[in-house]
């Protein structure tokens, strides 16, 4: 059978084939990996069958932990398995790898390499993961590209079936996980040939089986372990010849043949790097380069099985002409004497070297260096430095190419011009927004290219750190040459900007060949837009001689009710301009392929793309350049010159996209960053923001309430304060008790750094009585407002903030006088979870220290260049970190214990120097009262006191107690995150934590699945909807939370929704943080993974609500003191069909479309689900707590 | 005693025809109408909406969010296929025609001459014996003349009539300057019957929130009166059938319309209110009260109390009006 072209990614290439292959498959969600296992999910659920004919049985664990033990025992019991993971993940498997390989057992697990968190999370690629997996006795095989990622994928399962011992197949994350390339498939008869029945039959016959029981698993003694641990060194032995067959065996059947080291490079070559992923590709090219242009003696030794290390593979490999070798690691082992493959080069020849046939006639000089971490860029030119190094007589050891370390002076330098890539590769840039569609179009369009042509073709897809308002660039190569550039495009042919706006943003004609195409959808018509142009972009296509096409875009899109999508217009018109197809049948493809990506959500949307097709070409046009730039618009700073100097000089220039040139010296050694810098980054994305009409205004304080990025703001002031406001500053009369008599009122919008959700104007309940459709807030475009609204912001935030002692916390109104110290994040418009962020923030920011589980709240918390967490005037804030995933439970609670123990050491110590200190003072320091905002003021009065006599008293414990005077004033401990981690995989730690009885706030961030890495089922997931892993509508109900930490009794429990009742969420968090001792409030969370307009979020919320299925309560054990229920429900009986709330998202809706049986069957277990729960906590909120006496006396009367 | 009837070419058992209604959602429901006596059933409206909004809805909200950040590339499972609502609609007028021996109508509920009117000829395939349209069309734009308002619903008809053999109702609204003249238009462009009339739902305003707010009523026994005038008009001067519809709650009204010239009395309030089973209470009633009044067949009576059979046509009209102020004057 002929083999198919298709163009895939990484991870769908090694999914393939491990699908094929496999009877079970257990799997947790971890980028970059997801994929892999998203497939085989949605593979199982369309019925593919492996090469055995039998659908394989894929489910999601609650952690990578808990996947590698169901690996392990479904392993055990018989069945092929495989998993599919990365990074942190890859780790939480290590303990059963031991176990997998201690026990000769065959499987693959599949990784896409990543980074691990150290200073910081990073969720690019490198080797770290995989290389801290070296000792598990798993075999690591590599692939460098999207081809290998499936050929690998069958060889090592070949392997491991015959040698017993298991591998981990990885390839780098994103650079080959996410990689589209055209590539060949490999049909099922191909893997079937490559698995040997026989070798399958033995696996089996080893498994548990009581048919014929054994025990295996067992504890051993000093006497035996050793010898036990010897048993499997023939395994090992063998295992190289073993893969090397298999890559045999893989060569007859495809005709790609592979050895466990490949050499690449002049025969007679002197200079040698050996390198292991995808680098190696990159690496390749430059040794085409350097060996054909330049006449050097140079090559590559790429490793594909590094464990078992071969030794006599590997030195069989090297020409024997070697002299200088360089040993590239993709990984970094702080204080080792060098990188894991750098050292086992060295040993491996040295070992050779002083044996009796030493393979070289000299010693060859080895060096090592890293590159490429964390998906650094590694490019010929880079590969070129290392090559140039070998030249020196002493070339530098243990170095780094790709950054400047000005510190220890590791790096290489290189020379950025080096460019190799030759004019037969078409190469094309395409800047658009992650909201329009391109990078999907250009996923179709690579598809078109690779399976339509004879070209090869290549996508990589790059994305900014926002989740909102995100700019891409896709970068696509074709060619009739296999292409091996696995770096990102430095001189394009053709580069399209798909949004107007991105012109101010970034230098999106920096990489444009003199002579290029550029493509530009402008919102203005053809003859217009030269003159909207900034001047550095018509000085750019006139130098550069672009040939400049512009087509209104929106226009299209919106007569053809594409509406913001204009993905389809733009791909017909890269097609039409770069002639790579003939128009026809371009235009063919693209239908094609439309049909093919839309076609399953109907008709209509197919018929509405094909018109946006049909009508592209007439709205396209070339502008004739003029020869001179007339332009005077100039490009704003990315950061305000008021910035303090590290934002300004570091983390403008990641704003900038410049982030590659930060140094060594420029990084915090310890991963330590300022808060409160998202106000430096004006994004200025909402097209329209709200409008504050004081005519009609309440004052109620929902608005900046409910504002997920606190871009509305309200201050309180002294009326004076009005004679210098800017002329459009807008004020009123506050009014109402909770305001101090004859102040002013205002609310302010931060428009440059609004998003435009519009949660505000939903929320605002005041209608304007004139002209109904208005209200107190209404959205306005912001550009033209821009200037004036900017003058605004900034004589607002100069406003004194209200005395927080002046401002009753238990009325909203005045509550949101509050200032938010959570401000600006990158999170989703209109994010779900943010409004709890900012009130946590508000409420007790000044004293908070927070530890953040990985996920969303993670990432729009702490992912560079920027941090929403802020500070106030007085520089207090928020202390934040993120630890990991599994652990955020046990992270804050240690935050708890080092602030109890110090605060009891603070105490200690205010006794033994009372008579220094005076004793009126300690006492009042001791038994201060800090329960409220007086009460906290009071105290860091009395510890300023404090520190000022301690200064005079020269003791030790007077210095010690100056160390720790602080944490006198009360710590607010918060752990926050997701369903995910409170659900899954953090679950056993938070039951852990409550059950402790410390004084910790838990907030659980509830949007029910797994948002940030793509919407994939938690144990939080309602029944019937649809998530991945759970195509067709969880079947299940959601697990209480509540009532399991309402279980320990001692445990402050409270569930919100802030859009169906903010009253009661602003209580839950203030009973929380008053209650010594566990609290938890598991917050409802609209999310973007819903599938909602996201504008109507809070009244998604209500609907939840109404319809009994989020049902509101505050469990309160301080009422026990009084006799009282400590639960007080805060819903009232459902009041709608639970269909009424759930069939407004799509996340329920589209199961009525793809199963309506099962929608059906669900929707009706889940309605008797929500009247079963409601029942029994009405009955929990009715029991009476009162002792048998009240009981007996009340059954008497 | 014969009960039957012929509605636009269809030999009914009796007069009485569920009107579309959520009812008709449920095959269990449709077998209980047959059960019942019903003679025929109109299913619940297809929406040209739903054409044309569900399917960029459903793309719209499983890509929002999606492409734009690089861990969350999706949020949602791929999906081969969808049921939309004109599959789903199509398939269960097959499945009705394979649970039912009454006569099944697909309702189709649209404006304009879009690509939704070509599922006409999908409810055709589907084996529906007829195809009721409902022209729910508000004129609000103050440029469109009447004569235009009146030429959409001619155009759609005829787009239907030109794609399908079955016979096809139109259902219009009461507000036409000239009534009269656009049934004979529409009877004219080949309507099978006309069903007399739509009811528009009248928003309602929340004086809490300051917002218009939607609000279904079920229909009361007055509104009867309308078709029943109107039906009294038309009778003998179209060539389509008739159909009275809005207000039929009891067999003197049923009895009333098919007097007024009616073919058949389609219903639903009724059944939303007291269930299917009325039916068969309304059958029955309709028997007792001929044979008390002696009349052997539906047809004898139909159109007896039309315009042009009544002692006085005036009543149907100004005269009509006149007498009854006068009458109430006298009363004051």
């Amino acid at each position: 059978m002929e083999r198919r072209k298709i163009t895939i990614d990484g991870n769908e290439a090694a999914a393939h084939v491990a699908y094929r292959v496999s009877e079970v498959i257990a799997i947790y969600p971890i980028t970059p990996s997801s994929t892999m296992g998203e497939l085989s999910d949605t593979w199982s659920a369309k019925l593919i069958k492996n090469i055995w004919g039998t659908v394989p049985s894929v489910t999601e664990m609650q952690s990578e932990g808990g996947a590698a033990g169901a690996v392990h025992g479904a392993l055990q019991t018989g069945a092929l398995t495989t998993t599919f993971t990365a990074s942190q993940g890859l780790f939480l498997m290590i303990p059963n790898m031991y176990k997998i390989a201690g026990e000769l057992t065959p499987a693959v697990f599949h990784v896409s390499a990543r980074s691990i968190a150290c200073a910081a999370l990073s969720i690019f690629g490198d080797h770290s993961d995989v290389m801290a997996t070296r000792q598990t006795g798993f075999g690591l095989i590599a692939s460098n590209s999207v081809q290998e990622a499936m050929d690998t994928a069958a060889i090592a399962h070949r392997a491991t079936l015959e040698s017993r011992i298991p591998f981990v197949h990885f390839f780098d994350g994103f650079r080959t996980s996410a990689e589209v390339m055209k590539m060949e498939e490999l049909t099922d008869d191909d893997i079937r040939a490559m698995i040997d029945n026989e070798k399958v039959k033995e696996f089996k016959d080893r498994a548990l089986n009581p048919e014929h029981p054994v025990l295996r698993g067992t504890a051993q003694n000093p006497d035996v372990y050793f010898q036990g641990r010897e048993t499997v060194n023939k395994y090992y032995d063998a295992c190289p010849e073993i893969v090397q067959s298999a890559m045999d065996k893989f060569a007859k059947i495809t005709g790609r043949q592979y050895h466990l080291f490949d050499y690449y490079g002049a025969p007679d070559a002197t200079r040698i790097v050996v390198v292991m992923g995808s680098g190696a590709e990159a690496g390749m090219e430059t040794v085409d380069y350097l060996t054909q242009k330049l006449g050097e003696k140079v090559g590559i030794l790429k490793v594909r099985l590094y464990r078992p290390f071969s030794v006599k593979h590997l030195l069989a490999a090297f020409p024997k002409t070697t002299e200088k070798i360089s040993v590239l690691d993709r990984t970094k082992e702080p204080g080792a004497l060098g990188e894991p493959l750098y050292l086992d080069v060295v040993a491996a020849i040295s070992e050779e070297m002083s044996s009796d046939k030493p393979p070289f006639a000299k010693m060859p000089k080895i060096v090592g260096g890293r590159y490429g971490l964390s998906s650094k860029e590694f490019t010929p030119a880079m590969m070129k430095a290392v090559f140039d190094n070998l030249k020196n007589a002493e070339p530098k050891n243990h170095f780094t190419v790709g950054i400047n370390d000005d510190v220890t002076h590791t790096s290489l330098d290189y020379d950025k011009n080096f460019m190799i890539e030759g004019e037969d590769v078409h190469r094309c840039l395409f800047y658009g927004l992650g909201s329009d569609g391109t990078v999907g179009a250009n996923k179709n369009s690579i598809k078109i290219i690779g399976e339509e042509t004879e070209n090869y073709a290549q996508g990589y897809f790059v994305y900014d750190s926002k989740k909102s308002g995100t700019t891409t660039i896709s970068h696509l190569r074709f060619g009739k040459k296999p292409i091996h550039s696995t770096y990102l495009i430095q001189s394009a042919k053709f580069v399209g900007c798909h949004t107007f706006g991105l012109l101010e943003k970034s230098d999106v004609l920096s990489n444009i060949d003199n002579g290029g195409t550029f493509l530009l959808n402008s919102p203005y018509s053809n003859n217009e837009t030269w003159d909207k142009l900034p001047a550095r972009v018509q000085q750019q296509i006139i130098d550069k001689k672009l040939n400049f096409y512009v087509i209104d875009g929106y226009t299209v899109a919106n007569k053809t009710g594409m509406g913001s999508r204009v993905n389809t217009i733009m791909q017909t018109c890269f097609f039409a301009i770069s002639g790579i197809l003939p128009k026809e049948e371009a235009i063919e493809q693209i239908k094609k392929s439309i049909k093919k990506t839309y076609g399953a959500k109907g008709e209509e949307i197919v018929k509405k793309n094909f018109e946006a097709v049909d009508q592209t070409l007439e709205n396209l046009f070339k502008i004739e350049v003029p020869a001179k730039a007339t332009s005077t618009i100039q490009i704003p700073p990315i950061v305000s010159a008021k910035a303090p100097d590290y934002v300004r000089n570091v983390l403008g220039k990641m704003m900038e996209a410049r982030g590659d040139e930060v140094k060594v010296s420029e990084m915090p050694v310890d991963g330590t960053f300022p808060t409160g810098t998202t106000q430096w980054e004006k994004r200025n994305i909402a097209l329209e923001v709200p409008e504050w009409d004081s005519e009609w205004c309440i004052q109620c304080g929902k608005c900046a309430m409910v504002c997920p990025h606190a871009a509305i703001r309200i201050k309180v002031y002294d009326k004076k304060l009005v004679d210098k406001k800017p002329a459009t500053f807008k004020w009123m009369e506050a009014k109402g008790k909770e305001f101090p008599e004859g102040y002013a009122y205002t609310i302010q919008v931060a428009a440059e750094d609004c998003t435009g959700c519009e949660l505000c104007v939903e929320v605002c309940p005041a209608k304007n009585k004139k002209d109904t459709k208005f209200k107190a807030l209404n959205m306005i475009p912001q550009i033209p407002i821009r200037e004036l609204e900017r003058a605004n912001f900034d004589f607002f935030l100069d406003i004194p903030e209200l005395d927080r002692r002046l401002i009753n916390t238990s009325v909203i109104k005045a509550q949101q006088l509050q200032q938010p110290l959570f401000e600006f994040s990158g999170a989703c418009s209109g994010c779900g979870e943010t409004p709890y962020l900012k009130l946590l923030s508000q409420l007790f920011g000044d004293r908070a220290v927070c530890a953040n589980a990985t996920g969303c709240s993670s990432i729009y918390g702490g992912n560079l260049p920027t941090t929403p967490w802020a500070q106030n005037k007085e520089g207090r804030g928020p202390a934040w970190s993120n630890s990991l995933f599994e652990d955020n439970a046990e992270f804050g609670m240690g935050m708890r214990l080092s602030i109890d123990k110090q605060n009891g050491f603070a105490k200690e110590l205010l006794f033994k120097l009372s008579g220094e200190i005076g004793k009126d003072l300690v006492d009042a320091l001791l038994n201060a009262d800090q329960k409220d905002e007086a009460g906290i003021y009071d105290q860091r009065e009395r510890v300023a006191q404090l520190k000022k006599k301690l200064q005079g008293i020269n003791s030790v414990d007077a210095k010690k107690l100056l160390e720790v005077a602080d944490i006198l004033v009360k710590k607010s401990v918060w752990i926050i995150g997701g369903d995910g981690w409170a659900y899954d995989i953090g679950y056993g730690g938070l039951d852990h934590v409550l059950a402790s009885g410390k004084n910790v706030n838990v907030l659980v961030l509830d949007t029910e699945v797994y948002s940030n890495t793509g919407g994939q089922m938690s144990k939080s997931t309602g029944m019937g909807a649809v998530a991945k892993f759970a195509a067709a509508g969880k079947p299940n109900a959601k697990k209480d939370l509540a009532l399991m930490a309402m279980g320990y009794g001692n445990v402050y429990v409270a569930k919100v929704a802030m859009g169906s009742n903010d009253a009661q969420t602003l209580r839950a968090f203030l009973e929380a943080e008053a209650y010594d001792g566990p609290s938890i409030i598991i917050a409802y969370s609209h999310c973007i993974a819903h599938g909602i307009n996201m504008s109507k979020g809070m009244e998604c919320q209500k609907l939840a609500v109404d319809s009994g299925y989020w049902t509101m309560f505050r469990y309160n054990p301080e009422n026990l003191k009084e006799g009282k229920n400590p639960l007080k429900l805060d819903s009232k009986a459902p009041k709608i069909k639970l269909e009424d709330y759930i069939y407004n998202e799509t996340r329920y809706k589209m199961l009525t479309k793809s199963h309506p049986k099962e929608a059906a069957v669900l929707l009706n277990l889940a309605q008797e689900e929500v009247a079963k729960k409601w029942k029994f906590y009405e009955q929990m909120a009715e029991m009476h707590y009162t002792n048998g006496e009240e009981k007996k006396e009340e059954a008497a009367n | 005693m014969d009960l039957s009837t012929t509605y636009m070419g269809l030999k009914l058992k009796n007069p009485i025809i569920h009107s579309a209604s959520p009812l008709s959602q449920s095959i269990d429901n449709v077998k209980a109408m047959e059960d019942a006596g019903a003679a025929a059933v109109v299913v619940y409206s297809l929406f040209e909406e739903q054409i044309t909004h569900e399917s960029g809805e459903l793309d719209h909200y499983l890509t929002n969010g999606t492409e734009s950040y690089q861990e969350a590339v999706t949020y949602f499972p791929e999906q081969d296929k969808f049921y939309l609502a004109p599959h789903k609609y199509i398939d269960h007028i097959a499945n009705l025609k394979k649970a039912v021996d009454i006569p099944v109508i697909g309702s189709l509920n649209g404006v304009s001459k879009g690509g939704w009117i070509k599922y006409a000829q999908s409810i055709e395939q589907a084996g529906a014996d007829g195809i009721e349209l409902n022209v729910y069309y508000v004129p609000t734009n103050s440029n469109m003349t009447s004569a235009e308002v009146e030429n959409m619903y001619i155009d759609v008809l005829k787009e239907v009539k030109k794609n399908v053999k079955i016979p096809v109702a139109i259902k219009l609204s009461p507000f036409f300057t000239s009534t009269s003249n656009m049934a004979k238009k529409l009877d004219d462009a080949g309507a099978d019957a006309l069903v007399l009339f739509n009811r528009f739902y009248q928003p309602d305003f929340d004086l809490e929130k300051l917002e218009v707010v939607p609000n279904l009523m079920l229909s009361t026994n007055w509104e009867m009166r309308l078709p029943l005038r109107w039906t009294a008009i038309l009778y003998g001067h179209v060539k389509a059938s008739l159909a009275a519809t809005s207000g039929i709650h009891t067999h003197q009204d049923i009895i009333k319309v098919i007097m007024a010239g009616s073919d058949v009395a389609m219903i639903a309030s009724e059944f939303l209110l007291k269930g299917i089973g009325r039916t068969r209470e309304l059958i029955e009633g309709i028997k007792r009260w001929m044979e008390e009044n002696e009349y052997p067949s539906i047809q004898m009576m139909k159109g007896s109390m039309s315009q042009k059979s009544v002692a006085e046509p005036a009543a149907f009209e100004r005269a009509n009006y006149m007498k009854m102020l006068q009458s109430f004057k006298t009363q004051a």
